[in-house]
């Protein structure tokens, strides 16, 4: 009785309903057109249409990271496709679980070099976690039950479904049922970690002195905030946040030390150096935390609860690798404590706390920027983040590009809730940041959302302000104007005596207020300090409406403490003139 | 160090592609791979040898095991185990004498006027001593298979 003829595009629209999905975002074209009739013909599913297919899977991928349930795109074969890889690469280096349909040449067509075929299967292959080209429609449901499953259990990251024009044609029908569970042989993530571990783990955490615990994007995917909360006060240990990872633990609590890594506070990046215990959970020892892997840490143990058995001593070398979700593990840990016969002593931990509390009054960042004004007369980057903090009152969903302002944005943003910044830290993706914004408010919209950017990445997808007009997504864009590709620039000032070699544009920026107006949006230009909060205000009380906020930022201004290349966590740079060795 | 890792996966199309692309994605040698489909056709059995340090072999494992159409990864190294090579080497028929090819284990699998075709078995490491040892007799086309393995335990690479 269950079952019901109907064609593989009406199966795959089922099948997304069945999964729960209510909104995808894409773009047509020939190959999926059978698809976008399906679309056409039913209310279940919302289609949102895209100005570039980058676009769209960065808007699912913004949906993801801020709802926690998977996104969708929708894109053509051939340039559709390729168009959609740098956001497939951004989910898969992100972790984040996006399912990308891709339409394909007809069965028949494939490897004859047919218009608009592109070997997406191949493409893709490596910044996926798993793809599926689709044989024959009746194995839709069960490919998509697979491909949801796959996304976003375990360490989740993107799929990719490639459908032949054929599979979804019209003509065809078959019985349509969406199987209930689904077993993949291969593929049996645990959630739990090793009772064995977890004792190990707890015996290294009482016996520290100078612990910290290191959390990155897995708590935050895995909703595992209130458990990493409660372990660390639980045991009063300090906690630092990697760039993925803040809003995991409350941004203005007294023991975060803030980010660490590259762009790490002070405090931060002493504290890992100098430690005798890192609890590292869902996070991964990348490059810009460690600096260099030979000289990270030496004097610490290691715990490293991570749900990818490969992220286990990949880099640096664990003594207590624990496999499981983060979720399970910390509650594990907190279980565990309850059963241990000793008491925490929190005294032993004093003297470490007092040495953070010094590294912070001696080089912590100064967030009270907004109340001087700035001696060079410009606007400081910072300060505009300061300003946003105020007018949102930490309450927004804050989605970012890259460089200089999203380095600002993270650090002098706090972030008090999980999965309210919203980043692409791992492949660092200039244009990710206006889509993703969109994908934010589609899940949330009636909260503010602000985009954090820069000029440079802002012009990188700049096309989707039409579809913000179309939707009606009044998406607050604060736009760190530095007339700079502003970390490239820094990058070159320090390294490369001070020779810009393509980091300006002489003069040929757009009016961003006349573009957004063009757009149909609002634009304030604010070019002086003293104007800076007044326009901040304003721009927050348009509810309605997108408003594009072009503040001139000062374009000296270089993003501190920087760690120095090839040596440890402790060599920073703390402003043009102070190193730390 | 040269290390043999043997594993099964889905027998589908791609799932091949997927287990030799992340070598060459995360920098990983293949000195030789051998692969073929297992008595439960469901399942193809691959075997490589490739070279790295104890923490390289280590990540290649774990990455393979990720893969969604890898069913199950042994490290045949972890413990004693066979490894098998199968080499055909062809000789012109004057070049190479019956003596030789039996002192080296050899067995002749074709044979005419002209030439020779000889198949030799061993482990890797024997047959690159046998090809040393074949060079004065002037082989006209060498082909090797790249080695199999089986552990010597109770231990199986099955499902
Ligand atoms: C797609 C892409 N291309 C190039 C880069 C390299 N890159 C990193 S930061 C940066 C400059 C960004 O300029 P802008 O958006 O104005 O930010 P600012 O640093 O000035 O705040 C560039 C070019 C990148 N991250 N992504
Ligand atoms: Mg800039």
């Amino acid at each position: 009785m269950s079952k019901e003829q109907i064609s593989g595009a009406d199966a795959l629209l089922r099948s997304l309903h069945e999964e729960g999905v209510e909104l995808v975002f894409g773009y047509p074209g020939g190959a999926v057109l059978h698809i976008y009739d399906a679309i056409f013909n039913q209310d279940k599913v919302e289609h949102v249409l895209v100005r570039h297919e980058q676009g769209a899977v960065h808007a699912a991928d913004g949906y993801a990271r801020s709802s926690g349930k998977p996104g969708v795109a929708i894109v053509t074969s051939g340039p559709g496709a390729t168009n959609a890889i740098t956001g497939i690469a951004t989910a898969y280096m992100d972790s984040t679980p996006v399912v990308v349909i891709s339409g394909q040449v007809r069965s028949g067509l494939i490897g004859t070099d047919s218009f608009q075929e592109t070997d997406m299967i191949g493409v893709s292959r490596p910044i996926v976690k798993h793809s599926f080209l689709v044989q024959k429609a009746e194995d839709i449901p069960s490919i998509v039950k697979k491909a949801f499953h796959i996304a976003t259990t375990g360490r989740p990251g993107p799929v990719v479904i490639d459908v032949p024009k054929d599979i979804t044609d019209i003509g065809y029908t078959f019985d349509f049922e969406y199987p209930k569970e689904i077993d993949i042989r291969s593929y049996k993530p645990v959630k739990e970690g090793h009772p064995g571990q977890i004792k190990r783990a707890v015996k290294l955490l009482l016996r520290a002195k100078k612990p910290v615990i290191y959390s990155g994007g897995g708590v935050i995917q895995d909703n595992a905030s209130s458990e990493l909360i409660k372990l660390a006060k639980l045991l009063d240990f300090p906690v630092t946040n990697t760039l993925m990872g803040l809003g995991a633990y409350p941004g203005s609590d007294p023991k975060f030390l803030g980010m660490l890594g590259m762009h790490g506070t002070y405090e931060a990046n002493m504290a890992m150096h100098n430690c005798d215990l890192i609890l590292a959970v869902g996070a991964r020892f990348d490059d810009r935390i460690t600096n260099n892997p030979d000289k990270f840490s030496l004097s610490a143990k290691k715990i490293h609860i991570d749900i990818d058995p490969a992220s286990l001593s990949k880099i640096i070398n664990i003594d207590v690798p624990v496999v499981g979700s983060a979720k399970e593990c910390l509650h594990q840990i907190i279980e565990e404590l309850g059963t241990q016969s000793h008491k925490i002593d929190h005294e032993k931990l004093e003297p470490w706390h007092q040495q953070i509390s010094a590294w912070k009054e001696a080089h912590g960042l100064n967030h009270n920027l907004l109340d001087q004004k700035p001696a060079g007369g410009k606007i400081l980057p910072q300060q505009v983040i300061q300003s946003l903090y105020k007018e949102t009152k930490g309450e927004a969903f804050i989605t970012s590009d890259v460089g200089q302002h999203q380095m600002f944005a993270a650090q002098y943003y706090f972030f008090n809730k999980p999965r309210r910044w919203i980043n692409s830290g791992g492949l660092g993706t200039m244009g990710f940041g206006l889509p993703s914004a969109m994908g934010v408010q589609f899940a949330f919209p009636d909260s503010d959302v602000v985009c954090v950017t820069g000029e440079g990445s802002i012009q990188m997808c700049i096309q989707e302000l039409s579809t913000c007009l179309q939707y009606n997504l009044p998406i607050k864009i604060i736009n760190l104007n530095n007339a700079a590709l502003g970390m490239v620039k820094q990058w070159q000032d320090m390294q490369y005596g001070g020779r810009h070699s393509s980091s300006t544009y002489e003069n040929s920026l757009p009016d961003f207020v006349a573009l957004a107006k063009s757009y149909g949006h609002a634009g304030i230009k604010v070019k002086k300090y003293e104007d800076l909060e007044l326009a901040m205000k304003e721009c927050f009380a348009m509810k309605g409406k997108l408003v594009f906020l072009d503040v001139d930022v000062d374009p000296e201004e270089h993003v501190y403490p920087m760690l120095e290349a090839g040596m440890s966590m402790k060599d920073m740079h703390l402003s043009k003139e102070i190193k730390t060795w | 160090m040269k290390r043999t890792v043997a594993l099964l996966m889905e027998n589908q199309s791609g799932a091949l592609s997927r287990v030799v692309g992340l070598f060459s994605q995360r920098g990983y040698n293949i000195e030789s791979l051998i692969v073929a489909a297992t008595e439960d056709p469901s399942l193809s059995r691959l075997t490589m040898t490739t070279t790295g340090d104890e923490k390289v072999i280590e990540q290649i494992t774990k990455q393979l095991n990720k893969l969604i159409d890898v069913v199950k990864v042994l490290d045949l190294g972890e413990s004693d185990y066979v490894e098998r090579e199968l080499m055909l080497v062809k000789f012109a028929n004057e070049s190479i004498t019956r003596e030789t090819i039996k002192k080296l284990n050899g067995e002749i699998v074709f044979e005419n006027n002209e030439l020779l075709n000889i198949q030799f078995v061993g482990s890797s490491e024997e047959l690159d001593q046998v090809l040393k040892n074949l060079a004065s007799s002037h082989p006209l086309e060498i082909v090797r298979t790249g080695a199999s393995g089986i552990s010597s335990n109770l231990k199986t690479l099955t499902i």
